[in-house]
Order: structure tokens, then sequence, then C-alpha cells
């Protein structure tokens, strides 16, 4: 990224020389950071505010932004709530904010998805975009995708499938749990689970399914007891924030001896919550971990943690959302919605693991998927816990390419 | 038949912690006419002071000093809080320790932050004390179990033996005569809200690192601690004890039952189009336990407000 | 005199809706605009729930399921409105929620009000805990976790509102507004409105006169219902999305804290107190994160010293200003008021640098306040902040006394002015 940044840089110098002189007041790219930053998922929310600030602060440094323009983050909170985040919406717009970045939360996505589209058709001109970066519910670039919102992680079918393709060679696995949060994201991954497990190897069988309400139990022993009676091979989980370290710690605590497929163990308490325990048992699925080997990295992992010592870098694909912005206002020297959101389609960057690419019928980010498996002997380790991820799969972006049934109504 | 063994205990030991919580709002209740919307936020201070407090000197400190300073900041608070009020009625008392139930919550995200704490099992307790077809018992779940009970027990001796103890149960029946007698109900009062909030903060110091502590526990526990003694009996130590112990059975059991309303009647012969999915009838068990504290808790008090075991309307 | 004050507030109202009206032409920016929209919500909301807490004495724990509810259906039939198969003007959405609130609070109501006081709050909030339950059970109304959105641009178009820009919205609220409170209004002047006071003060006596306390609660509950719904019909409208949250317990505790702060003695007391909830809530919510701290100080401060609001501290005045005695007062006032802005100084410093310090992300511990930059992990900013607090405090503590003095000097002069 460190080269990106650098490209960007050295554009923008020579696009200063090159200009005319007559510089306006340097125009501040204000980005309206819609998350939980209160209540159960405020860690989360937290996290990455802290991820989107340390970049906006390198690009600032960097200059990579034309005309002398920096970015400035704006936080919102929206308690996870798709009508708090509506409100928190309404706020950015009434403060002139155009570029919303919002992650967890699925329900907060559509919610907002669906909102931008009637602000944008009410109020040409002051039209608004929206970065998604971590909700991942497939309907958002499928059946319910638009113009204006862009998702910069991986969707819940492709990473299923991901998980599929692995199982698929693991005969060793043929019971599987599914316990999920009780919402459109949660249930879009039961859904992926028990339509590629199967087509993977017929031999899988399903053993219980559960949802449970978001962010609300407190005590998941029960649910583990259940998984236990069943004779569980392995767990699938989108789990996040605390319902994914309450769970895991349940599962320590009540001696599952499963293997876990987890979306987002790595993000905040999972680790710490399972330890030991979880040491060649508990796998991630996601586009990248500290522990890939690249020099760029390394660097970002360790001064994001010595200015951020609550939290490790986690947000890799928010990096690639960053450079694509920064690209899309240079290449088109607009900080207008439109312009970037043309811009951003079909756009192909080099981030420091391989390529991303911005599908242009989906507006579906693609890129590098990584499936590792904790292990305590990392160099970069989690939380301080001194145990991280080893990779067990690399999955190249072409592998990972489903199709979308995506019907995008673009403003002629 | 094991498994349900395994919930039935993880029931008791979370009943448990209901009842520590709930005797002592009974007794506030019932002495003062009070109803302590704060009484959870007590639980939750306990949480966080014995957390501050564990990582200096460690858990067992923390298991007696906590509830101590949480006892003595609920006689405070009584002292200069509630009786200030008292004047104005019950609406005013009820809306102040609503007030105080909002802004506890708000001082803990002030000197906490909104994270959840890092207040884990003392590793002494850390480990699976025996295991029953496949599901191991955590050693600190039954150290929950032994404190809640010799806790209740010392109490009931208090009640039962001491001559505080016979002001306290008079007071409940008979409030007026003991204050004609020439005891001093308004100490009664101060002592009995220090020692109800004192044992919530105790329930707090080991239900904190149980579950997790963090600014939202005392909402999430808040109203089902009314149910429990709006349920057994305003004013019945031992309604709150057998509606705790119910609640959270039914509370961690329902999780396992995965019959819904449709499958019933199937029983029956009648199939049911399976369609949707979101239809009531479809629904299973654990899906519903939710609401049924509160729907229990309203019809007892439309069709008998002395709940259970009580003896008087509230 | 009676005549003169009738064509007094006859004027009063006409100015008021003259400026409701003028408001868009004047002020440009949309966050002005949304920020009286969502006023004048609360203005109905609050006002509905005065009708219980202060006019019969019922205190509710649960109005949020009236509101929310109300808000839920009229998205729902603002649904079938998009879809064409009912050509309802969508400025009349808020009726909707209105019978909805009114039919909820005719089932829920009956068995509500058979008791008053502490029975009376539990049930409500036993019931309230039932709906925000059943919320994820009933998945088809209430929308899971996504909730249920709607498209207000659609159906016949009345008056020329076409609904999409923020201007429409506020008209059609401010006609709500205007028309709620003045039905609210008039009730207060009818025998059941007389009655709702009667029954507050003493069901015995009221039973003596032949009236049912049970019946005169029901009745009020249910209209109180009524308006809760309309508010959440606006709710609906101006928000397009309704969520679980809208019937929980949360926005019962604001209406109840919106309605208690203003005064429930008093008719418009609840208006103050939306307004006051609203620009804190939006507005000091911008600057601080700790506005709800300062929010649940100010509510326990009202609650121990203030039974009757902001507007029963106001009415004591009136009587002083019509004898022409607010001089007399101003002197301890002014000597209050220096202590006062010390201590609130130093206690808004104190907290403001322990939020900072304790929300984890913000690691630059550079803050300021006021205008003033200060680095806040440093020692001498909280040094300050005690002093202030402790400086302020104990000047508050000589000074008060001055205005206690000043105020019994007033009274009696008042006593005596009324007693020839």
């Amino acid at each position: 990224m460190n080269r990106h940044i650098r490209c960007t840089g050295i554009l923008t110098a020579l696009a200063l020389v090159g200009a005319p002189t007559a510089l306006t007041a340097a125009e501040t790219v204000r980005l309206a950071y819609i998350d939980p930053l209160s209540g159960g998922f405020a860690n989360v929310g937290n996290n990455g505010l802290a991820h989107l600030r340390f970049l906006a602060d390198r690009l600032n440094e960097a200059e990579a932004l034309p005309d002398g323009m920096t970015y400035e983050v704006v936080p919102f909170d929206n308690k996870v709530n798709a009508s708090e985040s509506l409100i928190a919406l309404q706020r950015a717009i009434d403060q002139g904010i155009r570029i919303v970045v919002q992650g967890n939360g699925s329900s907060v996505a559509h919610a907002l998805v669906d909102a931008i589209s009637k602000h944008n058709r009410r109020n040409p001109g002051e039209e608004v975009i929206h970065l998604n970066y971590a909700s991942i519910d497939p309907a958002l670039t499928n059946e319910s995708c638009s113009f204006w919102h862009f998702g910069f992680d991986a969707h819940v079918d492709i990473k299923v499938a991901a998980i599929a393709e692995h199982l698929a060679n693991r005969p060793d696995v043929t019971d599987v749990y599914l316990i999920n949060q009780d919402y459109s994201f949660g249930r879009a991954v039961a859904a992926a689970a028990e339509a590629f497990l199967p087509e993977a190897r017929p031999d899988i069988n399903i053993v219980g399914s559960d949802f449970h309400p978001l962010i609300k139990v407190k005590d998941f022993s029960p649910y583990v007891a259940k998984i236990q009676t069943a004779g569980t091979d392995a767990v699938v989980t989108g789990n996040w924030g605390n319902d994914m370290s309450l769970l895991i710690k349940a599962g320590r605590e009540g001696g599952l001896e499963a293997e876990w497929f987890t979306f987002y163990v790595g993000l905040l308490g999972g680790v710490s919550a399972i330890g030991e325990a979880g040491v060649g048992k508990v796998k991630q699925i996601s586009e990248w971990h500290a522990n890939v080997p690249n020099a760029e990295m390394d660097e970002i992992v360790t001064s994001f943690k010595a200015q951020y010592p609550d939290f490790d870098w986690y947000y890799y694909r928010l990096g690639t959302m960053m450079d694509m912005l920064t690209q899309a206002i240079n290449d088109t020297g607009s900080t207008d919605p439109e312009d970037i959101a043309f811009a951003l389609e079909g756009m192909r960057v080099d981030t420091p693991i391989g390529e991303a690419w911005m599908r242009p019928e989906d507006h579906q980010l693609f890129q590098t998927l990584f499936l590792a498996t904790l292990s305590n002997d990392v160099t970069h380790d989690v939380e301080n816990s001194g145990i991280g991820f080893v990779t067990d799969e690399r999955i190249e972006l072409d592998d990972t390419i489903l199709p979308t049934t995506c019907e995008m109504q673009r403003p002629s | 038949m094991d498994t349900a063994f395994f919930f039935l205990f993880n029931g008791i030991v979370y009943g448990l912690l209901l009842f520590m919580l709930s005797s002592g709002l009974t007794l506030i209740f019932s002495m003062m006419g009070v109803l302590n919307f704060a009484h959870a936020s007590f639980y939750m201070l306990g949480a966080y002071f014995a957390y501050q407090i564990s990582t200096h000197i460690g858990f067992w400190p923390a298991l007696i000093f906590a509830p101590l300073i949480v006892g003595c900041l609920g006689a405070v608070i009584e002292r200069y809080g509630l009786r200030t009020v008292h004047r104005h009625g019950h609406v005013a008392e009820l809306l102040f320790t609503f007030g105080l139930a909002l802004l506890i919550e708000e001082i803990v995200i002030l000197i906490w932050g909104r994270n959840p704490m890092p207040y884990s099992v003392p590793s002494e307790l850390d480990f699976a004390l025996f295991e029953i077809a496949g599901n191991s018992y955590s050693a600190y779940k039954i150290f929950m179990m032994l404190v809640s009970i010799s806790m209740l027990l010392f109490l009931y001796g208090i009640i039962a033996r001491t001559r505080i103890g016979m002001i306290i149960q008079a007071a409940l029946t008979h409030p007026e005569t003991v204050d004609t007698l020439g005891h001093n109900v308004s100490r009664v009062f101060m002592l009995v809200f220090g020692v109800g909030t004192g044992l919530a903060g105790l329930a707090g110091v080991i239900g904190g690192n149980a579950f997790v502590t963090e600014p939202g526990m005392a909402r999430a526990l808040g109203t089902i601690v009314f149910v429990v003694i709006i349920v057994g009996g305003l004013g019945s130590l031992t309604g709150a004890f057998v509606a705790s112990l119910l609640l959270g059975v039914i509370q961690t059991t329902a999780v396992a039952v995965d019959v819904s309303l449709a499958d019933l009647v199937a029983t029956v012969g009648i199939t049911t189009s399976a369609a949707d999915a979101n239809d009531l009838m479809h629904k299973t068990l654990s899906q519903v336990a939710p609401i049924l504290p509160y729907l229990f808790m309203v019809l007892m008090l439309i069709s008998r407000p002395r709940g259970l075991f009580g003896t008087r309307d509230a | 005199m009676n005549h003169g004050l009738r064509l007094l507030s006859v004027i009063a109202v006409l100015t008021l809706v003259a400026v409701l009206a003028a408001v868009p032409h004047v002020v440009s920016s949309g966050f002005t605009l949304s920020l009286l929209n969502q006023i004048g919500i609360g203005v109905v909301f609050a006002l509905s729930y005065n009708m219980l807490l202060g006019q019969s004495g019922l205190l509710s724990f649960g109005h949020a399921v009236y509101f929310g509810l109300g808000g839920f259906t009229a998205l729902h039939v603002l649904h079938t409105i998009t879809g064409g198969d009912l050509p309802l003007p969508v400025p009349l959405l808020p009726l909707v929620g209105g019978v909805m609130g009114l039919v909820c609070a005719l089932a829920l109501g009956w068995v509500s009000t058979r008791r008053a006081g502490t029975i009376f709050a539990m049930i409500t909030l036993g019931v309230a805990e039932l709906v925000a339950a059943s919320s994820n059970i009933i998945q088809g109304y209430f929308g899971g976790e996504e909730g249920i959105s709607g498209d207000r641009m659609s159906g016949p178009v009345l008056f020329g509102l076409t609904m999409g820009p923020q201007q429409d919205v506020y008209y059609v609220i401010v006609v709500w507004m205007l028309l709620s409170a003045g039905l609210m209004y008039l009730i207060t002047e009818t025998p059941l409105g007389r009655m709702a006071n009667a029954v507050r003060d003493n069901p015995e006596r009221a039973a003596f006169v032949g009236y049912n306390p049970r019946t005169i609660r029901f009745m009020m509950f249910a209209l109180s219902g009524f308006f809760a719904g309309i508010a959440g019909g606006l709710f609906a409208i101006n928000y397009e999305i309704i969520t679980a949250e809208a019937v929980g317990i949360n926005v019962s505790a604001s209406v109840l804290m919106m309605a208690y702060i203003g005064g429930i003695g008093y008719f418009f007391g609840p208006v103050i107190g939306a307004v006051i909830y609203t620009l804190l809530s939006t507005v000091l919510s911008a600057y601080t994160e700790a506005w709800m701290f300062y929010f649940g100080v100010f509510f326990l401060i009202v609650v121990l010293y203030a039974p009757n609001g902001i507007s029963g501290v106001l009415a004591a005045h009136t009587p002083v200003l019509r004898a022409h005695l607010m001089h007399r007062l101003m002197p301890a006032y002014a000597t209050a008021l220096l202590p006062t802005l010390v201590l609130l100084l130093g206690a808004i410093l104190l907290v403001e640098i322990n939020y900072h310090l304790s929300i984890s992300g913000n690691y630059d511990s550079e803050m300021s306040i006021l205008g003033v930059g200060f680095d806040a992990a440093s020692w001498w900013p909280t040094l300050a902040g005690l002093a202030a607090l402790v400086v302020g405090g104990a000047l508050l503590w000589r000074t008060l006394p001055y205005v206690g003095l000043a105020w019994s000097e007033v009274r009696a002069e008042l006593a005596g002015e009324a007693a020839p």
C-alpha cells in the first residue's frame, strides 16, 4: 500500500506542477463514518474508526489527494440500528458530507442503501455515495444492488464457497453445525452453508442450525451443549463482536472439541477468549491476516499498533478502499459522488498482496482470500495473546468470482 | 437426558444469581414501597468494582470489598437521595431510581468506557471440574452456586434469628406498628437498602466474569428481576426464590427445545403449510421463550397482583 | 378580563401559526428543518404522554408501544399506497398511526388501567417488554433487525405536497402538531379531562360523584394512545423507516423524561421538555459524547428539587412578574449566577476529560472545550476542573441562602398584597 500511496503522491506532485497556479482554498474531503460507537458492538466500530483515521492521516501526510485536498473522518454513532443510522445519515447530509463509510450490520447497510437511493433521487446534484467495508449480505450486490453502493469485503457466498472448497478435501469432517445471528447476514451465512457444503461434498451432514438474537445473548453455554450433543465435527459461524467472543468462550468452557470455521474470530476478543484451546482448531476466512509475509503490511501493522495499542490491524480492505477512493478522486479531479462512482466501476488496483477488482456489474470487490488457522508459532499475534493466524490456503482473485443477479440502474 | 441435566444445572446457577438480586429488591420493595429501578445497576457496579480491584490485588479481596463498597454507596444514596424524594410520593421515588439507573450507566461509561472489560474468571477456578456425557461443568459455576447459597443461608439466618431480623420481618408486614413501637424505621430502611444493594454487588462480582462486564449488563437484567419479584409475590422471599429458579431454568433450557406450535399440531395429524417460516405457528419454543417471562408478569399483575407466594397486594 | 385573555390567546396562536408557516422560507439549512421536524414529533408524543402522567396521575413505562405500533402500521399502509392498492394521500398517514394507537390502547388499556399507582406502572413495563420481545418473533410485522421502510413519495398528491423535500414533511408535521395539541388542550376542558384530574387527586371522591375511576383512566389511556400513534405516524413519514427499538424501553424513557423535565403540572410543560430533549439529543450530542450524562443529571436534579419541572419554575415567577417585584429577586440571582457558572464549568471540564480519555479510539489526548485547547492527559486541566468544582460549590452553598431570603421577602410582599 505504501508503494501505492507513494505513486499517487508523485502523481499529485506532477499534477500540481503542471496545473495552473490558480489554487483555490484546499478542499477537505469529509467521510461520514456511520458505525456503532456505543453499545455491545462499540469496540468493533471504534476499531474500524481507528483504522480509517490511521489511513486518512497517512494519505494526508503523503499528499495523496490532488490540489492540497485532505481527508477528514467524521464519526456518527448508529448503535447498529437501522433507524438510528438514517438519523445519522440525515445529520451527515445536513453537514454537507457526501461520502458515507459504513461496515457493521447488514441490516444497517440495507437501510442506508435504500435511504441513499431515495435521497439521491429526490436531491439531484446532492448525491451521496456509500462505501461499505464489512456488511456482506450477498443481497447487497445482487437483488438489492445500487449504483451508489460499493461492497469492499467478499460477500457471504464467496466466503462460504471458499470454505466449501476447503472442506471438499477434508474427509475427516462430516457433521457440520451452523450457529448464526438472527438477521439478514446470519441467515445468509446459514443459507449459503446449506447450499454450498453438500454441493462440495455430498456426505456432509448439516446436523443443526441455530439463530440467536443479535447482541442479546450473554451466556452461550446452552447452545454449546446443543452443538456438543449433535456430535459436531465443525461449526460454521458468521458471528462477530461480543456474539463471537462469548460464543467461543462458552465453547472452550464447555470443552467443545469441534473445529470452528469463522468469519471474524480475529476481530476483537475472539482469539483472547479461546486462547490456547483454539490453536489448530479455529479458522477464519478473510482477505488478509497479519502473518501473510509482506514487508509493506508489516510496517503498517507495527505503526498502527504503536498508535492504537488496543487494536490490531485487521481491515486490510479498508486500505484497498481508501486507495481506490483516492485514485478515483485523482483520476476525475472531482469529489462529486457521481464522478467517483463511475470512476470506481471496474477499477483495478495493486494492493500489497495482490490485485483487487471492483466488478462494474454489481460493485462487488474481488480480491485474494486466505483461509487461516490459529497457531501459537507466529510473528504477529492477535491482542498480545501469543496466538495468531497461519495460512491454510490462499484463494486467488479469479477463483473467488461468483455470478451476480444485479440489475444496476445507472444515472443517465 | 444428561444434556437435560446440564441445562438444569446452568439454569440453577443463573437462577441463584437472579435470586441474589431479587431478594434485596424484594426486601426493599416490601419495606419502603419503592421498586428500585437501579437495582441491577448496583449489580453492574459490583462487577466493575470487582474488575478494578482484581487488577490490583486479585479476585479474592474483590469478592469481599466490592460488595461492601456497593452496599455503602447504596446506603448513602438511600439517605441523601431516596429519602429526599420520599415526600413527593411513590411516583417521584420511582422516577428517582429510574433516573439513577440511567445515570449509573453513564457514569460507568464515563469511567470505564463502552467496551467490555477483560474481567475474567480467576485462574484457580478456571478448569472443568467434571464431565458428564461430553458436557464439562466448570469449577467456577460450582463456585458461583456455593457463594450464592451460602450467602442466602447467612441472610436467612440473620432474618430468622437476630433482633434486627425480627424488626425487618415485622416492618415487612406492619411498618406503622414497628414505627410506633419506637424502632428507628428509617435507619432500618437505610440498612436494608445497603444490604440489598450490597447483595446485588456480590452477584455482580461473581456474575460479571461468568458472563460479560459491559455498560449494558444492568439493562439486560433489570426488568427480569422485576418479573421475578412480581411473579414470586411481593414481599415473599420464598416466592422470589422459586420464581428466580423457575425463570433461570426457563431462560436457559428454552434454547434447547426446537419444537414449534406447528410441530405439536402435526403430532395429532394436522399439517400446516411450511411455506412461511416467519409465521407464528412455525416459531420454535426457543424463539418464543424471551416473551414468556413478561407474559407471565402481566398476567400475574392482572389476575393476582400478590404473586405466587405473596401475602398482600403491591 | 376573561374576554381579553381569550383574545390574547387567539392572537398568540395566530402569531405562532404565522411564524411556523414562515420558517421554511427564512431558514434554508436542512439541519434546522430536520431539527424542527423532530421537535414537532416530540411535542405531540410528550403531550400525549402527559395525558397520562400529568392529567390522570398514571406513570407509564410503556408509552412507546403505542407510538411504535402506530409508526409500524403507518409504514405498512404506506407500502400498500406505494403498491397502488390504496389511494390515500401520505399526509393523512398519521391518522392511520393514530387509529392503530387507539386500537392497541383500547385492547391493552382495558387490562392496564384496572389499577393505578405502582401496579399500573409495572403492568405498562411488562406490556412494553412483552411487545418489545415479540418484535423478534413476529418478524413479518416488525421486519426483524432491518425494520420496515417505505417511500413517502407515493400515492395521490395533496395540496401540492410531493413529500420529497424536507419542507413538505415540515408542513405536514406542523399541521398535525397544531391539530393534536389543540385537540388535547380541548380534552382538558371537557368533563372527561376534569374528571381525570379528580381521579388523579382522589379516586374515592371521584367515585362518590358517580364516575368510575377505572372508566375515566381507561378513556384517558385510549385517547393518549391515539395521539401517541399520530406521533408514530409522523415519525414514519419523517424517517421512512422504523425498527423494533421504537417500541422499546428507551423511547418510553425519553418521553417520560421529556414530559417530566418540562413539567407535568402544566399543559404546555411537555412542549418545553420536548424542545429541550430534542435540542440536547441532536445539537449537544454533536459536540459531546456525554450529553446523556448531562441529561441524566439534569433529570435527577429536577426530580429531587423541582418536581414541577421547568414550567413549574417559570410559573413560580409569574405572580412576581405581575407584581413588578422581579427586581427584588435579581440581585440574589445575580450573586448565585457566578458560582453556578464556575461549578458548571468545573463539572463539564472533568466530565469531558474523562469521556475523552475513556472512549477508545480517541488516542489523541489533545482536546478543546469552548475553543480552548489542552492536553487531556496532563494533570493541570483535571486540577483546574476540580478547583472550579470545589470553589463554585462552596460559593454556591454560601449564596443560596440569599436567594432563599429574597424569595421569602417577595413571598411576604405578595401575600401582603393579596390579603387586603
